[in-house]
């Protein structure tokens, strides 16, 4: 048999920069960083004071107040997420064949916060147990998918993908390659994480992951700069709404791109520290470009995992001049980590979506707050610093790697036809 | 409307989402408030809460109206 053709069709956001895929992207293209000091809680003891949280957002205005206090807040954007990306699919609810419609999402931790606030309770209540009924239901991983497919109807494939900071990228493996040998024709895909948290802060401060520039949040995000000095911590998500093109077709539906390949890889080295030469990351883009069957001369842009931790940047741009050789200098290549923050498990679906409207829009988002030149990044490299640049993208890569040696990249190209 | 009624309609309304006028002794959580098991659960842990009493198990399960859980809370609170 042949594999079918994935394409794009929709597409929603919720993320620090934009409560929405077009502020999203207009602030990514304009360079806004996310970062401000912590307001989830009182962060005045910890190590690291600021964050990239999502703003603004008035629950009620998507969900009424009875469901959403039965959801953990990486549900919540996840279904805000998601509800977006099914109106700009459009989709008519009378005639899609609902058993061949999945939700195949991405989530690194769950519902942290619903743990923390329930073994507090219990803590500061004279250990009774006296745990809410919705206590699990809130703070399983698998609840966001659960819980769009209830609100969609959706009755195919469902469950969650974890790999940490990759989870949302094999999320969308997993939806692409389940379309592709036809056991479903659409799948909400994605990912959200909701880390900003007493424990979420606390634990990466623990593991001296994230950047403690509390007195400039706002260019503490600096990948592949000399001073860079840790990850900040995002939240939020973005679902990707993939169709077999048939399928797409026949219905007249907008398609963004089309989703041509996949890679996956796994480091074999250490629980939290990246292979030093890049090894697992190497893999990674070879495998997705072969998966692909493409020539590494194709790729046109590169959204990197690019941290902006001391040891995790240089190694992925170690191994994207290993694998790329000359053409390494010659594609662009961009982390836009540095305005969103991590997402951690979402990481992967909001810079999915960057890569599939630097193809729609030909332009790449920049990586900001580069102030010093870091000597173990070779300037022949076009990092795309500061400013957005126009340019040709036919096809673009995002790489996600994650705690645990989790390496995941996709491709997606322009649709031709 | 006695004070125990009137703060065990309030947490109704608050946990259920549902009007005032709603709220009536006759009115099952399930059948006519709308709730699932885990919702009427969790409305036992708000009364024990509020009221600062512990409902037995083999008690709860014979609460199941606004007029079955004023009664009980009018009897057992102190």
């Amino acid at each position: 048999m042949s594999f079918k053709r994935v394409v794009i069709t929709g597409m929603g956001a919720l993320t620090p920069i934009g409560n929405d895929v077009s502020t999203f992207w207009k602030n990514l293209v304009a360079g806004v960083s996310g970062a401000a000091p912590i307001t989830h809680f009182d962060a005045e003891k910890f190590r690291t004071r600021f964050a990239c949280e999502v703003k603004g957002l008035d629950i009620n205005n998507y969900i009424p107040r009875q469901e959403a206090r039965k959801m953990d807040p990486f549900t919540q954007y996840a279904v805000i997420a998601s509800d977006e990306a099914m109106k700009d699919a459009g989709f008519d609810t009378d005639t899609l064949d609902l058993d061949k419609a999945g939700v195949i999402w991405g989530t690194g931790i769950g519902g942290l916060k619903t743990f923390e606030e329930e073994v507090m309770n219990f803590s500061e209540n004279g250990k009774t147990p006296r745990f809410n009924p919705f206590f699990i239901p809130k703070m399983i991983v698998d609840s966001a998918s659960g819980v769009i497919s209830i609100r969609n109807g959706f009755r195919g494939p469902n469950f969650i993908t974890v790999s940490a900071c990759a989870s949302a990228t094999n999320a969308l493996i997993d939806a692409y390659n389940y379309i592709r040998l036809g056991m479903m024709n659409v799948c909400i895909s994605g990912g959200s994480e909701a880390a900003v948290t007493i424990a979420g802060v606390g634990g990466f401060n623990a593991l001296k992951a994230l950047s403690e520039r509390n007195d400039s949040p706002e260019t503490a995000s600096r990948p592949y700069d000399k001073d860079r000095d840790g990850f900040v911590l995002g939240e939020g998500g973005a679902a990707i709404i993939l169709e077999e093109l048939d399928h797409a077709k026949a219905r007249g539906a907008k398609i963004y791109a089309e989703m041509i390949g996949a890679g996956m890889s796994s480091d074999a080295y250490h629980i939290t520290a990246p292979h030093p030469e890049g090894l697992g990351a190497f893999m990674v883009m070879k495998n997705a470009v072969e998966n692909a069957g493409l020539q590494r001369e194709d790729i046109d842009y590169i959204n990197t995992h690019g941290t902006s931790t001391p040891i995790g940047d240089p190694q992925e741009i170690k191994a994207i001049e290993k694998y790329f050789g000359e053409h390494a200098y010659k594609m662009s290549i961009s982390s836009t980590k540095s305005m969103t923050g991590h997402l951690l498990g979402g990481a992967g679906a909001i810079e999915a979506a960057a890569c599939i409207l630097a193809i729609k829009d030909q332009v790449i988002p920049p990586t900001i707050n580069h102030f010093t030149d870091d000597p173990e990044i070779n300037p022949r490299l076009n990092l795309t610093f500061n400013q957005a640049q126009k340019r040709e993208v036919n096809i673009a890569l995002s790489n996600t790697f994650g705690f645990g040696g989790h390496n995941a990249s996709v491709i997606f190209k322009k649709y031709e036809g | 409307m006695s004070a125990i009624a009137e703060r065990v309609k309030q947490i109704i309304v608050e946990k259920l989402g549902v009007e005032e006028s709603e709220v009536t002794p006759e009115a099952n959580f399930q059948n006519d408030l709308g709730a699932d098991s885990l919702d009427t659960v969790e409305l036992i842990m708000e009364f024990e809460k509020e009221f600062n009493l512990s409902i037995p198990d083999d008690q709860a399960e014979n609460i199941g109206t606004v007029g079955q859980a004023v009664a009980y809370l009018e009897e057992n609170v102190k």
